[in-house]
Parts: structure tokens; C-alpha cells; sequence
């Protein structure tokens, strides 16, 4: 969207009343909207792991996230905007951040912060690891870093007011508000995948009697 | 050393029947007839006095086709270790429990079954720990693989020939999931491991009901995800009314398969990760893992890198203990402000690290034979300011702001109550031991590196409430300035050598096992490795003292009430990366 300069709004190009100038703005709804809830995105206090510690330093003295109307930590889903995603995303945790995501009332938007976040960062080959939280649910900004540094969270989360800053009402409220929860079974289930996990384990048991028939008739 | 040497019983002579001394090369120790353990074991405590068990481990031997649990024990008055090991088939390994005389063994059991399928008998709940019920197999096993599998040890090829390629590429699904053969997913009730859980709670405390008066207990479930509990940790209370009978945490949510990966990692690759085991004293951990590798390679370190390493390890336990302080005023509810005091110094002492590191908090700073590099010397002027100026005054500024405020005495005297006996029986360690009246630090019981050399005082408190967990930090921290005071005078000139013989990507340590222990802020931090002599570690144990820690925790909430169970979880400073490694 273009940023008007300010003598365009000085001449909007209709006769301003004397009694009114310079007390009164005028503005789209849109960008009214989107400066009140860019200056006031409150996150989750929802740390995960080593990355968070870095998330409560910024919010600490010397980076001081107040600054950007993010202080107002939020213990609960329901009253937060953004999710910081702070560290690893464990198939243990798995369910509950999606359950906490679904949670959260529109518009919220998801950071990745870290290499975890993001990808599985160090620990991608675990087996209780999930590589990257975009594999459960939608995410809009990626911060890289192993942890990132306060400044690069600031910068991130500079990155998600800008992209606050360009939307319109319409398409805030537009995205899939609702994710199946995955499950916990012998590993992690998504219960979209159910046919296809069935037709799997299906097939690898197969394989196995037809081995063991052959060892025995071998 | 300090230490006179005590000479070790002779345990064969006594039990001929059941012991014989490990003779493989490079190791140390005993090995028991499983059959034998408890009356062994029972002799141990009582007779010889090791009435302390500071870790227990499996160690998967795959062409042996044994499984050998590795118990450590100590004596809390001071001196090494008396190792001893059973050897069981790997094929359903059962070994006899020994919960019933070191009640510290209840969680490191649980993992070995977690972890490598090791069943030990008698053990009140032998439940998965780490991995939730019904999770496929025992993954810590050698011939156990993860779904993203592509080698037995590092480097590999992907990353050093030929076309790089995604993990995700490779599995059926593109995500690291991989299911038993015939496994049918709609048959699967995904409750039922909830509900194990809380009927195993329910049952170790149901009581007759009473007629009179009609009372029934309640199961609270607090976390994982919850404003107090320090990350996701979670705990099962039943409570009474409001106090608390019984108490089950539950961990794992940030279960990162340290111990996998670090097997196949080659030894210096270790290091890195060693910082995010408690990821706010990465230093420490450094410290204990390289201590115990130098323990098996011989080698000893230039004077200037021991200073260095014990600068480094103190700033990091003045650091730890101001956040701990810090955030235990946050669960009572004194929101933030306490924190950002310490927050601020926290800070400062980030930057003498990331000054020496390159970050400020994954250090990745010390080496097999040394440390990576010196301090510059504008960060070692920083260094002297802090230590020498500062920090005292910061610290005696906490002193003066919390220690008598009516709040933070009201709340904390005589909550969490861990006796000594209590304390020496469930292997806590740390603040938590020292503050129940318990004189043990590592740092003096078996001196490592040259804390032989400085002139210090184990800090004690004797009530063992929150509120002597909280001043025993402020004791600790004042401590760590003496010594940090001493160092800074002591320290050779610079320009001494940082690194005993040359820097090397590939070490090979030579076969055998060690176990070294560092006096972690925490507690006492143990790494247990094994090694082949090949380039990688076959077992790469943490003995992790916030997870052992937290097995105190039902017996200090008990009798509690329920409001208080945050404060109590925070007095015993728990990280959740070291709980769950
Ligand atoms: S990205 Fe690094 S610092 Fe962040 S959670 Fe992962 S391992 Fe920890």
C-alpha cells in the first residue's frame, strides 16, 4: 500500500472546516486497525527450550520489548495474538502446540525462533523431534540462529508488524483457523494420514511374512 | 590432592561368590551377579559407607549381546567413586531394583527402561519417563534406528561427497515418523496413556473413604504449559482440600535425544551440544564433558586454561544463581521486577562470554586439553570490574531487597521441607542437598581441576525449606567471587599456552570408560562415556542433576499446599534441557 505523504492529507481534496484542522485525522479503517494491533501484539509466555531463554532476555532490561507494545506476556492461548515458537518442537509436544495454536483467536500469526523452530536445528535426526513447527502449523516468520540474538528476535518481530502493517481486513480472517491435532502412537500420527499410515504398515507387514515364508521354504 | 587416599574396601575377598573385578582394559570396578545386587548393594550402604548413588546407567554392549547397568557410588563425607556394573543378556534384560536402598535410583531406572528396554524388578513404577507410553521400542539400543536414519557415526557422507540430499525426502511421509509393521491407526485410543498415568496416581493414594465426613481427593494436572513451571514441565497433584498427598511429575516434552545423537557424533562434536543441555550454564557443561574425555585420553591442560576454565565456571554459577533468585520471586508472584534486577547483571557477565566464546550463550568454549582461546583484553577488564566491584555489590543489593522482606519469608520458611537423610537418599544434589544441612560439593569432596587450590567455604543452611534453598544461592554466588577474586590474581600472565598439544578436528580417545563430575550450578553434573577407541563414543551418558533433583520433589510438596508446589519446583532450579536432555 502506498504511504500517502502529508500534504496529501493536507489536501485531501475537499474543504477542510477551520474549526476542524489540524484535529482531525483521516485514515482507511484498514490502517487504523492495522496500527492498533501492530503496536500491541501480545505473545504467548510459552517458552520451549534454550531459545526461550533468549525470548526472556529480550523482554528483559537491556532489549526491553515493551518498546514494541509486545511486553504484555500472556500465559493463556486465548488472550495472545503470536505464538514465538522458542526452541524444540518435540513429537511429545507436538499435539499440545497445535492444541494451543487452535486456541489462539484470530488473527494470530506463528514466529519460528531458531534453527529448531524452523528446521530441527541440531537436533533434526532425533527421533523425538519434529524438523521445523511449519510441519504442524502455518508459520509466518522464521527467525535463523542457534539461539537467535535479542536483536534478531526484535528484528523478526519487526518483520511480523510489517507484515501486519499490509493486510486487510478481509484477508486476516481468511486463513484455516483450525488444525487436527496429531496424535501420539508408537510415533507421531497426524490423523489426516490415517489411510495412508494404515496402507504403509500394511504393506511393510506384508513384506516381512513374504520374507519369512521364503527363509523358510529357502 | 586434598583427598586422603582411602584405600578401596576389597570387596571380592567379602563376596567371592558374587563379585569379580572388571578387568576389561580401561575400565574400573566391579561386576555383581545380578542375583547378588541387593545384598550387595546393602552392604555397600550400610557397611561401607556409600550411602550416596550418584548415577545409574545402561550401556547397550550390541556384539557382547549384553546389557550392563553402571551403578556410581559415592560416599557423602567425600572421595572417588566405587563403580560397579551388571551384565545381563540383551535379550529381556532384568536386573533386581535398587530403589529399596538408594530411593535415587527411581528416575534414572525409569529411563534406562525407557530408553533401553532394561526391566527392573521390584521397582514401585516402572513407567517410560521420557517417551510416552506406547511410543515403538527402546531407541537408545544399538540396533534401534530413527527414521532419519543414515549412518553409524559422523561426519556423513551426505556432508562431505556427493549430492546433498533432505531427510525429508527420504522417509514415506516427509516427516520423521515411521510405524510398526500391521499397526492400524484407527484402532489406536489415544487417551490411554493419559489415563495410565493418572490411574497410577490415583491408586498410590486412594484411602478408605471415611464415613463421617464425606471427602474426596482431586488429581490437579499442572502444565506443560504453564506460566510457572520453567518451561514444559508438568506435574499430577492429588490433592486433599488444598494440600497436597501425592505428587507425580511428568517430563520428557522436551526429550531432544541427546544421548543418541551424541553417540553418533564424533567426541569433539559433543561440545556444542553439551551447551544446550542447561542452556543458561553452558560453561559448566562444557567443563564436565571435557573432563571426563581428558580422564580417558590423559591429558592435562596449561595452567593458564585451567584458570580460565574455572573463571568461566564460576561466572557461570554467579550467573545461574542470580536467575534462579530471580525468577523464584517471579513464582511468588513477584512479577518480573526481582528478575530484571538479575537479569542486568546476567547480562554484563553475556558479554565477558560472548567476548570470549563468539556467542552469548551456546559457548562451545572449552576443549579436550584446554580452551578454545583467551579473553580479549578489554572483556578481561570488563571481567575484573565485574568481579572485583560490581557483582558483590549487586549481590548484597538482592541480599538486602529480599532476604528480610515479610513477604518472601512468609511464603518460603518452612515450605518444602527436605530433611538430610531425605536429601543423601533421593541423590539430590547442589543447592538442594547443601541447603537440607548436607556438606557436599564436589568441588571439595573430589576436587577436580585446580579447585584444590583456592581458599573457599562449602556454603550450608540446615532448614532445607524454600527459604534456605533461596539463601544458599546468595551464599553460593558470594562464594564464586572468592574464588572468581583469587583466579583473576592467580592467573598466569598472557600468552601462556591455552591448549595442551595441538588443536585436532578427529580425536581418537583410547578405549575405555570414564565418568567426570563437575560441581554444576545445578548440582553435581556427570557425563559417563564409553569409549571404543574409535572416533565416536559408544555411550555418552549425562548424569543430569536437575532431572535427579526433581525425584525430591514429591517428598518436599507432600503435606504442602497446593498454591505452594510452584515455589517449591522453583527453589529446586530446574532446566528443562538437562531434565530431558
Ligand atoms: S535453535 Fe539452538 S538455541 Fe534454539 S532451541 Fe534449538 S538448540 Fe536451542
Amino acid at each position: 500500500m502506498k504511504r500517502p505523504n502529508g500534504d496529501e492529507l493536507q489536501k485531501p481534496g475537499y474543504e477542510i472546516p477551520d474549526e476542524l484542522k489540524g484535529s482531525v485525522v483521516v485514515t482507511t479503517l484498514n490502517r487504523l486497525y492495522n496500527w492498533g494491533r501492530r503496536n500491541s501484539v501480545w505473545p504467548m509466555m510459552f517458552g520451549l527450550a534454550c531459545c526461550a531463554i533468549e525470548m526472556i532476555a529480550t523482554a528483559a532490561s537491556r532489549y526491553d520489548l515493551a518498546r514494541f507494545g509486545m511486553e504484555v506476556m500472556r500465559p493463556s492461548p486465548r488472550q495472545s495474538d503470536v505464538m514465538i515458537v522458542s526452541g524444540t518442537v518435540t513429537k511429545r509436544m507436538a499435539p499440545l502446540i497445535v492444541r494451543l495454536y487452535n486456541q489462539m483467536p484470530m488473527p494470530k500469526y506463528v514466529i519460528a525462533m531458531g534453527a529448531c523452530a524452523s528446521g530441527g536445528g541440531p537436533f533434526k535426526e532425533g527421533y523425538n523431534v519434529v524438523s521445523g513447527v511449519d510441519k504442524l502449523i502455518p508459520v509466518d516468520v522464521y527467525i535463523p540462529g542457534c539461539p537467535p540474538t535479542p536483536e534478531a528476535l526484535l528484528f523478526g518481530l519487526m518483520k511480523l508488524q510489517q507484515k501486519i502493517e499490509k493486510q486487510s481486513f478481509k484477508e486476516v480472517y481468511t486463513k484455516p483457523d483450525y488444525i487436527p491435532e496429531p496424535v501420539l502412537g508408537p510415533d507421531l500420527m497426524d490423523p489426516r494420514d490415517y489411510p495412508k499410515i494404515r496402507e504403509y504398515t500394511q504393506k511393510k507387514l506384508q513384506e516381512l511374512q513374504e520374507q519369512a515364508a521364503q527363509a523358510a521354504q529357502g | 590432592m586434598a583427598q586422603p587416599a582411602v584405600a578401596a574396601p576389597d570387596l571380592t575377598a567379602r563376596f567371592p561368590d558374587l563379585v569379580t573385578p572388571d578387568t576389561r582394559k580401561g575400565y574400573s570396578g566391579y561386576i555383581v551377579k545380578p542375583e547378588g545386587l541387593l545384598e550387595f548393594a546393602r552392604a555397600l550402604r550400610d557397611e561401607y559407607g556409600y550411602d550416596y548413588l550418584s548415577s545409574l546407567t545402561g550401556v547397550d554392549y550390541l556384539p557382547e549381546g549384553q546389557m550392563e547397568v553402571v551403578y556410581h557410588a559415592y560416599k557423602i563425607t567425600g572421595g572417588p567413586p566405587l563403580v560397579f556394573k551388571v551384565q545381563v543378556p540383551r535379550e529381556d534384560p532384568v536386573v533386581p531394583s535398587v530403589t529399596s536402598i538408594w530411593p535415587g535410583a527411581n528416575f534414572q531406572e525409569r529411563e534406562a527402561w525407557d530408553l533401553l528396554g532394561i526391566r527392573f524388578e521390584g521397582h514401585p513404577n516402572l513407567k517410560r519417563i521420557l517417551l510416552w507410553e506406547g511410543f515403538w521400542g527402546h531407541p537408545l539400543r544399538k540396533d534401534w534406528r530413527e527414521p532419519y536414519y543414515e549412518g553409524e557415526h559422523k561426519p556423513f557422507k551426505n556432508r562431505t561427497a556427493g549430492p546433498h540430499f533432505w531427510h525429508e525426502d527420504h522417509t514415506p511421509f516427509g516427516k520423521n515418523v515411521d510405524y510398526p509393521p500391521g499397526f492400524d491407526p484407527y484402532a489406536w485410543d489415544p487417551e490411554t496413556a493419559d489415563e495410565v498415568l493418572y490411574q497410577s496416581v490415583i491408586q498410590r493414594t486412594r484411602k478408605p473413604r471415611q464415613e463421617e465426613l464425606h471427602s474426596e481427593q482431586v488429581v490437579v494436572n499442572l502444565g506443560p504449559q504453564h506460566p510457572s513451571t520453567h518451561g514444559v514441565f508438568r506435574m499430577i497433584a492429588t490433592l486433599d482440600g488444598e494440600t497436597v498427598v501425592a505428587l507425580e511429575p511428568v517430563m520428557g516434552y522436551l526429550h531432544r535425544n541427546h544421548e543418541k545423537i551424541g553417540e553418533r557424533n564424533t567426541w569433539i562434536m559433543n561440545i556444542p551440544y553439551t551447551d544446550r543441555l542447561d542452556y543458561i550454564t553452558a560453561m559448566s557443561n562444557n567443563f564436565g564433558y571435557v573432563l571426563a574425555v581428558e580422564k580417558l585420553m590423559g591429558l592435562e591442560p596449561p595452567e593458564r586454561a585451567q584458570y580460565l576454565r574455572v573463571i568461566m565456571a564460576e561466572l557461570t554459577r554467579v550467573m545461574n544463581h542470580l536467575w534462579a533468585i530471580g525468577f523464584l520471586l517471579n513464582d511468588l508472584g513477584a512479577f518480573f521486577t526481582p528478575a530484571l534486577y538479575a537479569l542486568e547483571e546476567r547480562e554484563l557477565i553475556l558479554d565477558v562470554f560472548e567476548a570470549a566464546s563468539g556467542s552469548r550463550m551456546m559457548n562451545n568454549y572449552m576443549r579436550f586439553g584446554g580452551v578454545v582461546r583467551d579473553i580479549p583484553e578489554d572483556a578481561w577488564d570488563m571481567l575484573v570490574k565485574l568481579v572485583t566491584d560490581r557483582l558483590p555489590r549487586k549481590i548484597d543489593e538482592l541480599d538486602r531487597f529480599l532476604t528480610h522482606n515479610e513477604l518472601v519469608r512468609s511464603r518460603c520458611m518452612g515450605v518444602g521441607v527436605l530433611t538430610p537423610e531425605q536429601a543423601i537418599a533421593f541423590s539430590t544434589a547442589g543447592p538442594v542437598l547443601r541447603a537440607s544441612g548436607v556438606p557436599y560439593d564436589v568441588r571439595r569432596a573430589e576436587p577436580y581441576g585446580i579447585y584444590d587450590r583456592f581458599d573457599f567455604d562449602v556454603a550450608v543452611r540446615y532448614h532445607g525449606d524454600v527459604y534456605d534453598r533461596y539463601l544458599i544461592r546468595l551464599d553460593e554466588a558470594r562464594q564464586s567471587l572468592r574464588i572468581l577474586q583469587q583466579a583473576i590474581r592467580d592467573i598466569p600472565e598472557r600468552g601462556a599456552p591455552l591448549l595442551a598439544g595441538k588443536p585436532q578436528y578427529q580425536v581418537r580417545v583410547p578405549a575405555g570408560e570414564a565418568y567426570g563430575r563437575v560441581e554444576g550450578p545445578k548440582g553435581e553434573l556427570g557425563f559417563y562415556v564409553v569409549s571404543t577407541g574409535k572416533t565416536n563414543p559408544w555411550r555418552y551418558h549425562v548424569r543430569a542433576p536437575s532431572f535427579i533433583n526433581l525425584t525430591a520433589l514429591e517428598a518436599m510438596s507432600i503435606g504442602n499446599k497446593v498454591a505452594d508446589l510452584v515455589i517449591i519446583l522453583g527453589s529446586i532450579d530446574i532446566v528443562l534441557g538437562e531434565v530431558d536432555r
